[in-house]
């Protein structure tokens, strides 16, 4: 770390972000009336995300332990196979929507969005304030479903029709249900509104210089995640008012004319299909992946850039291979239908788009590879888990392809290996994104550095563990253990003891997941332990070149940017054994004279 | 040095490093020209921080605000058009075999023209209305605080758009009206489902219109700063001609697309 210099060591003590104006030395916390300041509401939904992250974890690691030990009881309560299925449910939804999409889009944009653009503020705060509290609200909503007469919702975080669409269908379909849906309906309008602010920020707040050619990849992956947004939750919004007016309406959008459910035969006009909800569904459910994990991908580029003191080679290609995964992410939903009666020329047609996106997906993936060829990066935290990420990403994405045959996909579609493949490239990628963002601009909220020392102890542990629980799940998928199965023994026939062969795996698994989730209490400790006794860090810690580590504008003189992102002079001989000088994005300007 | 650093200048330019000395001496002196009309220090907008760069920054990104947005409600009614297709061509086959295809196509009722009228008229009269917000003289003399002059322009055409939305409202309830007693309710059909949807979703956005510009009718005599006042204005103003454009396609849909 560099020794403070007098304009870092005065930034270190004022967390969090820099204002251009002395005029007001209270920190942004401490400010009165400053509830549509971007840093509050940053924390807020990186707030609601640990909410979710801390519940979505318990359900699972409750699934883990049903599944190899279904007789017995957790807390003095023993899970019904509907329970189960709850369980499935809530996990899915909340880890996806509330933890995967807030925490790196709405959580991370509002933290540094405006920092790295050199701007005070976020372009429509009201509107970023509104966002946040009905996001708040849809979180409220969501795990209220696990509390009413007719039991959490179930449907997985998909909610096919028919069940979905008949209260009456079974447990779990009930109020449940309608507050599922009534949750996702509110959380697409919140997104929605901070996808807008994201979006509005970019175009216009940029500072002087900061041309879109020179942008951090991170605001990139933050832009195409907006536009992705926007473009996206209203079709998911147009299905769930779809799905209630079939729920309660007595329309027909999602289920056939004539249905028999518990014994009772019922009539209604109409002639629809649940196909047609997958269609509405997938269309925003697969660019939603890419909404959770392209700032992951954006923010492992700056990383490596930044810890092996390199410029990020072909940089308008890296901007370009953002887009495009963003835009071929739209063309792709229907090979999440291959085995649900899709018309088999389409799937074909969604064949050739999803091997598509690895293009882009590999350009990526190369190009991380380029920056980190021969050189000696410094290990600190957030290096690690950038390296993580490529990792997991690149070993949970060489499964795609496989996935992206229809005929392929129809063997392991409800096997393990699916369960396998999405953890891996976006579940754990996203969270190895997340953590590494908190790691990076820790300093840059609280003024301290996270402990080094802890924080590698986590990592590691995390990487082996997360290995651990989800590589063994591609061999049982293999095995052909299937999904959302409550109990794996007390089948009968050949097709149970296939099933029955899979449980020692499982147990192996289930322990794996149990450790993985005690080993993120360290990163609670830390966290916990370094906001209020860490190290103070220097105003710019990690000799960053982004303009969210810029010291406080001078008085009378203008923040420009000068050029892009990641720009070091090496400044020994040999060029890889040497520390570089950074050359920042910032310059001050005297403005006017 | 030039006041205005738009992003293209800024890459274009000679690079300067104030700390190497470079303070620009020995070059042509600059051209500093003043937007604004004054001469004084500090009344250049371009030289303020963002977020003070005078009356229409707030308002440019409102307003892209607004159209971001619009985009995504389009995706909203590109996805019930896609469900209206799919449905209408949808059907089974019965016990001997036939193709069945229940889509029943109803009469639309005669009052949605007349209620298309009022939407388009009421489209004309809210841009009466924002067009009345940005009259220089008007905006300047408020601004000076020398009476109301664009209240007194805008307020009867928000008045006259906020009667028009709520006719069409009200002619859109007696059309639903008109059907029912016609016996054609919302589970009837399949394009009745449609009819009765669109209609009320559409509905929806209009009644959220007109909470818009009663804010902005409210809004004209209680909010104090001018530039609030135009954004409300402005801001509803394109939404409702938004919404007048997609009712424009989505009547077709229903008339034709049956």
């Amino acid at each position: 770390m560099t020794p403070p210099s007098p304009l870092t060591s005065r930034r270190a003590a004022k967390p969090p972000g820099r204002s251009s104006s002395t005029a007001n030395p209270a920190p942004a916390w401490r400010r009165p009336l400053a509830w549509t300041d971007h840093h509050y509401l940053a924390l807020g939904y990186l707030g609601l995300s640990f909410i979710a992250v801390a519940v979505g974890t318990l359900l699972s690691l409750a699934m883990r332990i049903h599944r190899v030990w279904p007789t017995g009881s957790l807390l003095g309560a023993s899970v019904s196979p509907e329970q189960y299925l709850a369980l499935v449910t809530m996990h899915g939804t909340l880890m996806i929507f509330f933890v995967l999409t807030v925490a790196p889009q709405s959580g991370f944009a509002n933290l540094v969005l405006p920092g790295q653009l050199g701007s005070k503020d976020m372009a429509l705060p009201l509107v970023n304030a509104t966002g946040f509290w009905i996001t708040a609200l849809a979180l409220m909503i969501m795990l209220a479903a696990f509390f009413v007469p007719a039991g959490a919702p179930i449907g997985g975080w998909s909610a096919y029709p028919p069940l979905s669409a008949m209260p009456a269908a079974g447990p779990g379909q009930g109020s449940g249900m309608d507050l599922w849906l009534a949750s996702l309906a509110i959380f697409c309008i919140g997104s929605t509104l901070g996808a807008v602010n994201t979006v509005v920020t970019v175009a216009r707040c940029r500072c002087p210089g900061l041309t879109y050619g020179r942008l951090p990849l991170t605001v990139w992956s933050w832009l195409t995640a907006a536009l992705l947004t926007i473009l996206v939750f209203s079709v998911l919004f147009a299905a769930i008012i779809l799905l209630s007016c079939d729920r309660h309406l007595g329309t027909a959008f999602f289920v056939p004319s004539t249905q028999w459910v518990n014994g009772v035969v019922t009539h209604r006009s109409g002639d629809g299909s649940p196909l047609l909800w997958l269609h509405l569904f997938w269309f925003f459910g697969h660019p939603e992946v890419y909404i959770a994990v392209l700032p992951g991908m954006g923010l492992v580029s700056m990383l490596l850039g930044n810890f092996t003191r390199r410029r990020i080679p072909g940089y308008r290609m890296m901007i370009a291979t953002t887009m495009l995964i963003g835009g071929l992410g739209i063309l792709v939903w229907g090979h999440h239908m291959f085995v649900a009666g899709l018309n088999p020329f389409a799937g074909t047609a969604f064949e050739l788009t999803t091997m598509a996106i690895a293009l882009p997906s590999a350009a990526k993936v190369l190009n991380w590879l380029v920056i980190l060829w021969r050189s000696r990066p410094r290990f600190d935290t957030p290096m690690l888990w950038a390296l993580g990420f490529v990792s997991v990403f690149v070993c949970g994405g060489l499964s795609g392809p496989i996935l992206a045959q229809p005929a392929l996909d129809a063997y392991l579609h409800n096997t393990f290996f699916v369960v396998a493949h999405f953890h891996l490239i976006m579940a754990m990628a996203a969270i190895f994104g997340i953590f590494a963002g908190i790691a990076y601009w820790f300093p840059l909220i609280t003024g301290r550095a996270l402990h080094e020392r802890l924080g590698k102890i986590h990592f590691w542990w995390t990487l082996f563990f997360a290995y651990s629980t989800f590589l063994p799940m591609h061999l049982t998928g293999l095995a052909g253990e299937p999904r959302h199965y409550a109990q794996l023994d007390g089948i009968a026939g050949t097709a149970g003891a296939l099933v029955r062969s899979t449980l020692p795996l499982e147990r192996h698994i289930t322990v794996s997941a149990i450790l993985l989730g005690l080993g993120q209490l360290l990163w609670i400790v830390n966290v916990l332990h370094s906001w209020t006794r860490g190290t103070p860090a220097s105003g710019n810690p990690w000799n960053a070149t982004t303009i969210e580590w810029a010291p406080e504008t001078p008085a009378g003189c203008t923040l420009v940017c000068e050029h892009e992102p990641c720009h070091y002079e090496q400044i020994s001989a040999s060029p890889i054994t040497g520390d570089a000088k950074p050359h920042p994005q910032w310059a001050f300007e005297v403005s006017a004279e | 040095m030039p006041a205005i650093l738009h992003p293209n200048e800024v890459e274009q330019r000679p690079k300067r490093r104030y700390d190497e000395g470079d303070t620009g001496g020995g070059r042509l002196p600059p051209v500093d020209p003043k937007h604004t009309g004054g001469g004084g220090d500090n009344d250049n907008w371009n030289n303020q921080p963002q977020g003070s760069r005078g009356p229409r920054e707030r308002l440019l990104r409102y307003r892209l605000g607004v159209f971001f947005a619009l985009g995504g409600d389009l995706m909203f009614f590109i996805a019930l058009v896609s469900a209206f297709f799919v449905s209408k061509h949808s059907g089974h086959f019965d016990a001997s075999a036939r193709w069945i295809n229940p889509w029943l196509p109803i009469e639309i009722p005669a009052i949605l023209w007349l209620n298309s009228a009022f939407l388009l008229f009421s489209s004309l009269t809210v841009e009466f209305a924002r067009r009345a917000m940005f009259h220089d003289i008007d905006v300047l003399e408020e601004w000076l605080g020398l009476g109301h002059p664009t209240r007194k322009r805008v307020l009867p055409w928000l008045g006259a758009s906020i009667f028009l939305g709520g006719l069409f409202i009200w002619g859109q309830l007696l059309a639903w009206s008109q059907l029912r007693l016609q016996r054609a309710s919302f589970a009837d059909n399949p394009s009745t489902h449609f009819f009765y949807l669109i209609t009320g979703v559409h509905g929806v956005h209009l009644v959220l219109g007109i909470v818009f510009l009663i804010a902005a009718f409210i809004g004209m005599r209680t909010i104090r700063s001018v530039e609030s006042r135009q954004i409300l204005v402005d801001c509803s103003a394109w939404y409702w001609h938004s919404m007048g454009v997609f009712w424009v396609f989505l009547f077709a849909l229903l008339v034709y697309g049956q």
